[in-house]
């Protein structure tokens, strides 16, 4: 759990983070989004002291920040940035077991951490291990920067605007990997974007913030129903407000029973981790008015209607 | 196109045909050069003594005729090759065997103008041999950079240049040539000037690199202190040698006069510590401009990611900033080497010894043989060390970039 409490960094007569105080839950993902500007890097930046805040402090499971020298306490947290970061004159595993050897790792431990990694991202460590950083794709080159923030198993991953560099079709790809890699390995990661989709495609937990301060930080669907002010409004967008609520959900978790509807064999099928948005839109496609839900296996679980979809779209 | 040059070419690439259609301008060039330097200049002057000035001999009235027309056929294939061939390598071999042929010829010029046992005559390299060696020398150098060689085979090739020359110089091939007598009247002082040499220019770039490197760290890091830095170090290298020199004459002087432990470690007005310290003092703004350039090519990313993963600023630095500047750093140490080597020269003047010693010993006496005994070797000296640092740098840059 990362407590922080009214944190201020002024430059001369500017303050670009002003008196935020907000609390990460342990195993979440929170995204900070905001524009340009709003100190949204910077209030990053603190929690690792890359930044010295003016004044407030930031607790990391009970621990104050400041009672360690920032190097000892950033080789604890990973760190993802813009643009990846990764050394060029290191090869992909001298890129990863940067970290465990700033920590004196035995070489054994960080070669096999090094592969479970590269495994876990889906690059295959006897091809990679060995190559430099220019010789992977653009999404590669960010999947390592992610195995090297995560090499020395950090409770807290700090990421950067991670995609920001990446074309549409791989950051959605390394969206959904960077959701796998949470599961599995129960970080709590706490990611800046200016991207509203991200957010809410990411965030157990989003916080919006505007010139220095904190507008507003709760569950996305929260975001949507309930806006703290007009700014917020206008960021998760009243013209699709409602189909941003369903893309909150997934077929899964609204599914009716099984009796609800009669759809026949050639009716719509969708896995139970399709988001209502996605049900809606094939069946507006199709011209169908209910969809039966699958589970891993294949076998029905539940149906969706159109009328079912609707329901959780509207406002409470 | 003739059939010789027919046979000669290897299969073109569109482009290289488009390139090359007819006669290769740079061989033509060189032809002339050197066919002016072969029958309108003469190949080697006889002094009746090291002073004198000489009487000028073409290669036929010195060489029997039949080592003439050698030397001609060979130099008309060199010719031929130089037109037409576009193969890279068949172009380094004939400037090879030209360069080969036009070194035998002066020696068998010497050894044939010289009575037996005369030590007071010299046979001097003329003007004609001068331009058939850069027209050669030319057309070696083009052909090697055509083929594109590797920094490791650039090594290889100076090494290969550098071991021919000293194994011919030691058998005693060029005895009788001018600038050879001269070495051997003078060969305890060559050593001597050879050693100071090389210190006095390693020296002062060791003790620069000691200093530049961190004024260069610093510059980077506090910008606002780098326009004063460098702007100063942009005045002393606007400062002529000899001025120099001649500024550090007085406070040196005076140090040694009044500080008798500068005077105990060789401090005083002339020698070997003004030398070195106007060379230290030339040296500081290339390294320092090369070192604040190399760090500004770091990408800030990489930086931020070093000391985000909890790497300290020392660590950052030497770990990861000063490895990705290293190949513009060293560019910056190669003009220092380069230009120290060549600086040396001037700081016999002042007592500081080196080849200078023999080009203003020379300059004195008039005598043009003593003048190359100090040229030849400082040149050679900083080609050498260009290629090499050259090569290191490429090196360098392969792999880390």
């Amino acid at each position: 759990m990362i407590v922080i409490e009214s944190l201020t960094k002024r430059y001369g007569s500017t303050t670009a983070v002003d008196d935020v105080s907000m609390v990460i839950e342990r195993n979440s993902i929170t995204v900070i989004v905001g524009t340009s500007g709003s100190g949204k890097s910077t209030l990053l930046r603190m929690i690792n002291r890359l930044i010295e805040p003016t004044s407030g402090r930031v607790l990391i499971d009970g621990r104050a920040t400041e009672s360690e020298p920032g190097y000892v306490l950033r080789r604890r947290i990973g760190y993802v940035i813009q643009g990846h970061g990764l050394f060029p004159h290191r090869t992909v595993a001298e890129n990863i077991g940067t970290v465990p050897r700033l920590l004196g790792w035995e070489e054994g431990r960080i070669r096999a951490r090094t592969a479970q990694l590269l495994t876990a991202l889906q690059l295959d460590p006897g091809q990679y291990s060995e190559k430099y950083p220019h010789q992977l794709s653009g999404g590669q080159q960010q999947r390592v920067g992610v195995a090297r923030a995560l090499a020395a198993e950090p409770a807290v991953l700090l990421m950067d605007e991670p995609f920001g560099a990446l074309d549409p079709i791989i950051r959605e790809k390394a969206q959904d990997d960077l959701l796998d890699i949470q599961r599995k390995f129960g970080t709590t990661v706490v990611l800046v974007t200016h991207d509203i989709d991200e957010a809410f495609r990411l965030g157990d937990r989003v916080a919006v913030m505007s010139a220095g301060r904190l507008i507003q930080y709760d569950r996305p669907d929260v975001l949507v129903t309930r806006p703290a002010d007009a700014l917020v409004a206008r960021m998760t967008g009243s013209a699709e407000r409602a189909m941003r609520l369903l893309s909150l959900t997934t077929a899964g978790e609204a599914a009716l029973p099984l009796t609800a509807c009669e759809a026949g064999v050639d009716g719509l099928v969708v896995p139970t981790s399709a988001s209502l948005r996605e049900v809606l839109s094939e069946l507006v496609w199709r011209g169908g008015d209910c969809a039966t839900v699958v589970d891993a296996n294949g076998t029905p679980c539940g149906r969706l209607t159109v009328t079912a979809i609707m329901a959780r779209g509207r406002s409470r | 196109m003739s059939t010789l040059g027919f046979l000669l070419r290897r299969p073109l690439s569109a482009r290289e045909t488009a390139a090359r259609v007819g006669v290769d301008r740079l061989g033509a060039l060189l032809t002339l050069v050197g066919a002016a330097g072969l029958f309108l200049l003469p190949f080697v002057a006889f002094k009746a003594n090291r002073i004198l000035p000489g009487d000028p001999h073409g290669l036929a009235e010195v060489l029997p005729t039949w080592a003439a027309f050698g030397c001609w056929a060979t130099f008309a294939a060199v010719a031929g090759v130089a037109l037409l061939a576009v193969n890279a390598p068949l172009r380094l071999a004939a400037a090879l065997a030209g360069l080969v042929v036009t070194a035998i010829a002066l020696a068998a010029a010497a050894n044939a103008l010289t009575p037996p046992h005369d030590l007071i005559v010299r046979v001097a390299p003329g003007a004609g041999f001068w331009l058939l060696l850069a027209a050669l020398g030319l057309l070696a150098t083009d052909a090697i950079t055509r083929m594109r060689p590797g920094p490791g085979a650039r090594v290889l090739l100076l090494a290969l240049f550098l071991g021919a020359a000293g194994l011919t110089l030691a058998h005693g091939t060029f005895d009788h040539v001018s600038v050879m007598r001269e070495y051997a009247v003078n060969a305890a002082a060559f050593a001597l000037a050879a050693r100071q040499h090389i210190l006095l220019s390693l020296g002062s770039l060791g003790a620069a690199v000691i200093v530049a490197l961190p004024l260069g760290v610093f510059c980077h890091r506090a910008p606002r202190l780098q326009p004063g830095v460098l702007s100063a170090l942009n005045i002393i290298q606007t400062i002529p040698s000899i001025a120099l020199f001649g500024i550090l004459m007085a406070p040196l002087g005076a140090l040694a006069a009044h500080v008798p432990l500068a005077a105990a470690v060789g401090i005083r007005g002339i020698g070997a510590a003004p030398a070195v310290l106007a060379l230290f003092l030339y040296s500081l703004l290339p390294i320092v401009a090369n070192t604040v350039a190399g760090l500004k090519r770091v990408s800030p990313a990489t930086v931020e990611a070093a000391l985000g993963m909890g790497m300290t600023r020392w660590q950052t630095l030497m770990g990861v900033e000063l490895v990705l500047a290293l190949p513009v750093i060293l560019t910056g140490i190669r003009i220092v080497l380069v230009q120290n080597i060549g600086l040396v020269t001037v700081a016999a003047l002042i007592g500081g010894g080196g080849f200078g010693t023999f080009v203003f010993g020379g300059i004195g006496q008039a005598a043009t043989d003593l003048v190359l005994l100090g040229a030849i070797p400082t040149v050679v000296l900083a080609f050498s060390a260009a290629v090499l640092l050259d090569a290191l740098v490429e090196r360098l840059d392969r792999i880390r970039q």
